[in-house]
């Protein structure tokens, strides 16, 4: 059982790496650091550009080969990504924002995955009745919207309750109100506040692709001859559904979940930037922006490092839902 | 949820259980199938009702209705009435209350009739707790230990822990008793509890069964398509045709004297045990009608040799015989059968044999030879780092041989080899060891273009008739297909294609059609030209008739017996149907975990084994008799088969053998040291060291 789990992480490890690197060459391929350097006025000389792309790593005059091997001894030997076009360490920058998108992250996901298999399995067990063609096509409508509409609409949504209620009960602009007096609990319902719109924002998209899937996994088990034994054993068709069927239903939940969370990273990038939030989503994304090598690839190893954790996680959950992979 | 569609009141009734006009419909997209049509029984304290009949004839639809299991978009009516009181109306929720402790069900397919995540102890403990909500989880779990023991399941405490997939499925479906008798119900409903199981595990089961209902004092609903089980175990018997009751009685009644002409089809049709090989078999010719668009009428009419004007307008009712009350029939000439003016003997005509102009001459000559056959398979764990932790002995020195024109059976339990045996024979390539020869020539030493030409020689039949046709082609391409393989050209292989669809029986202008448009017997004809279309001279069968109904069966195997008198082949029959292979087979091969344990002509092997895995096989198979069932005494064997990879010294049927148990310390020192070598006694060719001592095994 450890041992097959130690497999997959090892596995998962493996996996990360080669995306983290991969990240790097194809950045470096792609992103052309000097650009930002070249439009300035006055243009900095040609000695100064390269001197700067040097100390930073990054001269696309080296080869891309001994840049990565520079890259990877680097990290090896100082535990440093290098440093950011900013001139600050990548990791420094990461540490700061990490913790702002975890919050998130976690949050959302958790409620997402809650929300999703409860909707699925109530989909499912009322299926074709009215309550389940709501589900269906408000999931589907949520899946067919880009992240970015969900985040406006939800402020629009915010803003005109704030205005109804005449009071700024709900705030979306950044993490926290800046400045604002008080003691820890004034602080927390603040974050708090913060928080409820990313939340709700991630949490809906997650949870309309978790609940098809919920929903498709359940009905599968609906006609389960199972499910007719715990009947027969005298259970409501209901409550064999819940306590037999959910069960057995969330086991090929686990590697759903493990393979949603890249989108879901994805999302919450977006998410990030229309919040104003300063999460890894918008280091990522300004990485791109700014054609910053360093950050971008620290970026990609701080998603490549959660999909591995959500992964084993998920190997977890399999193993601990269904006796029969367990050795 | 149960709806009445009668408003008069319920009237009163004296038996446990009472069905009363019961009908069922699916509404479907093409058309509403009534799958169950005024269905009357009842059932009284304690007996045991059989009810029979084929696939898709309403027997587990009907009991479905009897338990409020049917999915909700069947429509009900007539009226269900247990205990006197009705279930017609009621919801689920007061239905649940009664499932499982007024009446539980246990279900054919034990392989996925329990839920996977949860351990068998908890599932039954379960079971107790939802109907006695002040038992504590301990008292709940100690009584699923004890409820485990008495179905027989060895090591109870711990085995209670174990999960359904580590169960084998004579195990599970012991633990679905379990489950079934938790609540000492007042009716068991059993709907086909061993159909998925080898034939000594259906004997240790009905053995439980039968013990079930003695400990709890239930009455038994045994549902199958086996007539030979109901006539050993149940009191009164129902025939289900097309969603309604045709016949019923007590066992006695029904068996001795059938009087409605589906049921004296069914029992001539069925190959028995105790007389097959004899006598040709009757076939029924036809198929059940579909459900969907039932013509006015008998609903066996188009199939009945006794049919008359009157039958294709009016469905008769079951009316009673003889003024039997418990005996009824469901045909309008019901009066002429019972009195006799209708001959029930030759109601039936029975296929004439091949004339013998017709028969080919065969030479006196073995066609294959198999010797010392091994074929073993690494068992290695890991997905990473693979290594080997055992051998999986599928084959361990098999020899046996086929003569021309001549049936060899091989029989076993499930997972004795037989299938890695005919499949390491048709690869036609060197064996891992040991040897077989075709025709005279050892495989081994062909050249390729030998073996191409060898192939047409020996062709194969398999079990399923619909996976092994691919249902995208239609009938003439698949059965032309080994002679595109073989390059003959397309208008010689359309004639070619027309003979042999004629040869089984087969209207050759159905050569256009489709797989799907073919019933379950005609795709096995259809399985069966392929074969005979190459002209080989050996054909091997797969289990070719375990997929068909009963009623089905019996032409499939006439047929194989024409053909090979016809044409002078020579058949491998894979069967695990021990009366299919006596009605066929020449000569026997019985194979235990890898080996042969016994073989000879068939005669010898049935009326006098020697062996006692034969022993006990073959008393394992119920016989379509009540009078012969009733005189017999079964061999029941211990436990499951072993895996075949695990290591037992000396004899390898050690761990379950009744007659080693019987012998003295000395004589069992040697099952224990030496493996049995084969040898003759009485004809036969036994892997045993004491089958002279073989009677010792039927009680004085
Ligand atoms: N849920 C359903 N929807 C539509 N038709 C159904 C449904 N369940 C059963 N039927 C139909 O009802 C008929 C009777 O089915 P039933 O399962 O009772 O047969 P059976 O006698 O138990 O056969 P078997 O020996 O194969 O178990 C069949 O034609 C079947 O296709
Ligand atoms: S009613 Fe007619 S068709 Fe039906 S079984 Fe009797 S004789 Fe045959
Ligand atoms: S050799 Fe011994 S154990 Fe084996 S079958 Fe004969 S009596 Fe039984
Ligand atoms: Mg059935």
């Amino acid at each position: 059982m450890i041992g097959f789990i130690a497999k997959r992480f090892i596995n998962y490890a493996i996996l990360s790496a080669i995306a983290t690197l991969s990240a790097y060459v194809l950045a470096s391929l792609i992103l052309n650091p000097a650009s930002r350097y070249l439009g300035r006025n006055p243009r900095p000389s040609d000695e100064t550009i390269n001197a700067i792309l040097d100390g930073l790593g990054v001269n696309p005059n080296t080869p891309v080969i001994e840049r990565l091997w520079a890259w990877i001894v680097n990290l090896v030997t100082h535990g440093s990504l290098g440093d950011t076009i900013h001139n600050t360490s990548v990791i420094s920058e990461m540490t700061v924002r990490a913790g702002t998108s975890l919050r998130l992250l976690i949050l959302g996901t958790i409620i997402a995955a809650l929300i999703g298999v409860f909707l699925g399995v109530w989909g499912a067990v009322r299926q074709y009745k009215l309550s389940d063609q709501v589900i269906s096509y408000g999931s589907f409508t949520v899946l067919a919207m880009p992240s970015f509409v969900i985040g406006i609409l939800l402020m629009i949504l915010a803003t005109s309750l704030n205005n109804v209620l005449g009071i700024q009960l709900i705030n979306f602009t950044g993490e926290y109100t800046a400045g604002l007096e008080g003691g820890w609990w004034v602080h927390f319902w603040d974050r708090a506040a913060h928080l409820l719109l990313p939340t709700i924002s991630l949490a809906l998209m997650g949870a309309a692709g978790y609940s098809r899937y919920q929903r498709s996994a359940m009905l599968d088990v609906l006609s389960a001859d199972y499910i007719r034994t715990a009947r027969s054993k005298g259970r409501t068709r209901g409550s064999a559904l819940v306590r037999h069927g959910v069960r057995v239903a969330l086991i090929p939940m686990s590697t759903y979940f493990a393979y949603s969370f890249a989108t879901v990273l994805a999302g919450a990038a977006v998410t990030e930037l229309v919040f104003s939030w300063h999460g890894m989503g918008e280091m990522l994304v300004q990485a791109i922006q700014q054609s910053d090598i360093n950050a971008f690839t620290g970026a990609i190893l701080f998603n490549a490092i959660l999909i591995l954790i959500a992964g084993t996680l998920a190997d977890v959950v399999y193993a601990a839902l269904d006796p029969r992979v367990r050795v | 949820m149960l709806t009445s569609a009668t408003t008069t009141p319920h009237q009163p009734t004296s038996h446990l259980l009472e069905v009363r006009d019961l009908h069922v419909t699916f509404p479907q997209p093409g058309g509403a199938v009534t799958a169950v049509r005024g269905v009357n029984y009842h059932v009284d304290k304690g007996e045991f009702l059989g009810i029979v009949g084929e696939s898709g004839s309403g027997k587990s639809v009907s009991s479905l209705a009897v338990m409020g299991l049917l999915p909700s978009s069947a429509k009900i009516s007539g009226d269900i009435l247990f205990e006197g009181k009705s279930l017609m109306g009621r919801s689920d929720k007061e239905l649940s209350k009664l499932r499982g402790e007024g009446i539980s069900i246990i279900f054919q397919d034990p392989l996925s009739a329990l839920t996977p995540v949860y351990t068998i102890g908890t599932q039954i403990a379960e079971a107790l707790q939802l109907h006695d909500s002040k038992l504590s989880k301990l008292a709940a779990n100690s009584r699923a230990v004890e409820l485990l023991k008495i179905v027989g399941i060895p090591n109870p405490e711990r085995r209670a822990q174990a999960f359904p997939h580590e169960f084998s499925g004579g195990m599970r479906q012991r633990a679905m008793i379990a489950i079934a008798i938790a609540n000492n119900p007042r009716l068991i409903i059993a709907d086909e509890p061993t159909t998925a199981l080898d034939v000594t595990i259906q004997a240790q089961i009905l053995e439980v069964l039968q013990k079930a209902k003695d400990l709890t004092g239930a009455a038994v609903v045994l549902i199958t398509h086996d007539l030979g089980v109901v006539a050993g175990n149940a009191d009164r018997l129902a025939v289900m045709y097309a969603g309604r009751i045709v016949e019923t009685g007590t066992v006695d009644q029904v068996f001795r004297a059938p009087s409605m002409p589906y049921t004296i089809g069914l029992l001539r049709s069925m190959p028995n045990l105790a007389t097959a090989g004899h006598t040709r078999l009757v076939p029924l010719e036809g198929r059940p009608p579909q459900l969907s668009n039932l013509a006015p009428g008998c609903p066996f009419a188009p199939r009945c040799p006794a049919v008359i004007d009157a039958c294709r307008t009016t469905e008769p009712p079951l009316t009673m015989i003889n003024n039997e009350p418990l005996n009824a029939s469901a045909c309008l000439r019901v009066g002429q059968i019972a009195s006799g003016e209708l001959s029930r003997s030759t109601l039936y005509p029975v296929p004439e044999p091949v004339a013998a102009a017709q028969r080919a001459e065969v030479p006196p000559e073995h066609v294959m030879a198999v010797s010392e056959l091994k074929r073993h398979f690494p068992l290695s764990k890991g997905s990473i780092f693979k290594h080997t932790i055992g051998t999986v002995r599928a084959v361990d020195g098999v020899s046996f041989q086929i003569r021309a024109g001549q049936t060899l059976g091989l029989v076993g339990e499930s997972g004795c080899g037989k299938s890695t045996t005919i499949m390491e024979v048709l690869e036609l390539a060197k064996p891992q060891a040991g040897q077989v020869v075709i025709n005279g020539r050892d495989v081994a030493s062909l050249s390729a273009k030998e073996r191409r030409a060898l192939r047409k020689d020996i062709q194969v039949v398999f079990q399923d008739p619909m996976a092994s046709l691919d249902p995208r082609l239609p009938v003439q391409d698949i059965v032309g297909e080994p002679l595109t393989v073989h390059g003959v050209p397309a208008k010689e292989r359309l004639k070619k294609v027309a003979d042999v669809l004629e040869l089984v029986g087969l209207d050759p202008s159905m050569a256009s059609r489709y797989p799907h448009e073919f019933s379950g017997g005609q795709r096995q004809r259809i399985g069966i030209a392929r074969a005979l279309v190459t002209d080989p001279k050996i054909v091997v069968l797969d289990e070719p008739v375990s997929a068909l109904d009963v009623s089905i069966q019996a032409g499939v195997i006439n047929l194989l017996q024409d053909l090979q008198e016809k044409l002078g082949l020579s058949y491998l029959f894979v069967a695990h149907d021990l009366a299919v292979v006596r009605q066929i087979a020449d000569d026997v091969a019985v194979m235990y975990l890898g080996r042969i344990v016994e073989s000879g002509p068939t005669e010898n092997i049935f009326d006098n084994p020697q062996h006692p895995y034969t022993r006990a096989l073959l008393s394992a198979v119920p016989v379509p008799d009540p009078a012969i069932e009733r005189s017999r005494t079964r061999i029941i064997l211990d436990g499951d088969l072993p895996s075949p990879t695990e290591d037992i010294t000396g004899c390898n049927f050690r761990t379950r053998c009744p007659l080693f148990r019987l012998m003295d310390e000395a004589a069992q020192q040697k099952c224990r040291t030496s493996d049995p070598q084969n040898r003759s006694v009485n004809g036969s060719d036994v892997a045993c060291h004491h089958a002279e001592h073989i009677d010792l095994m039927t009680p004085a």
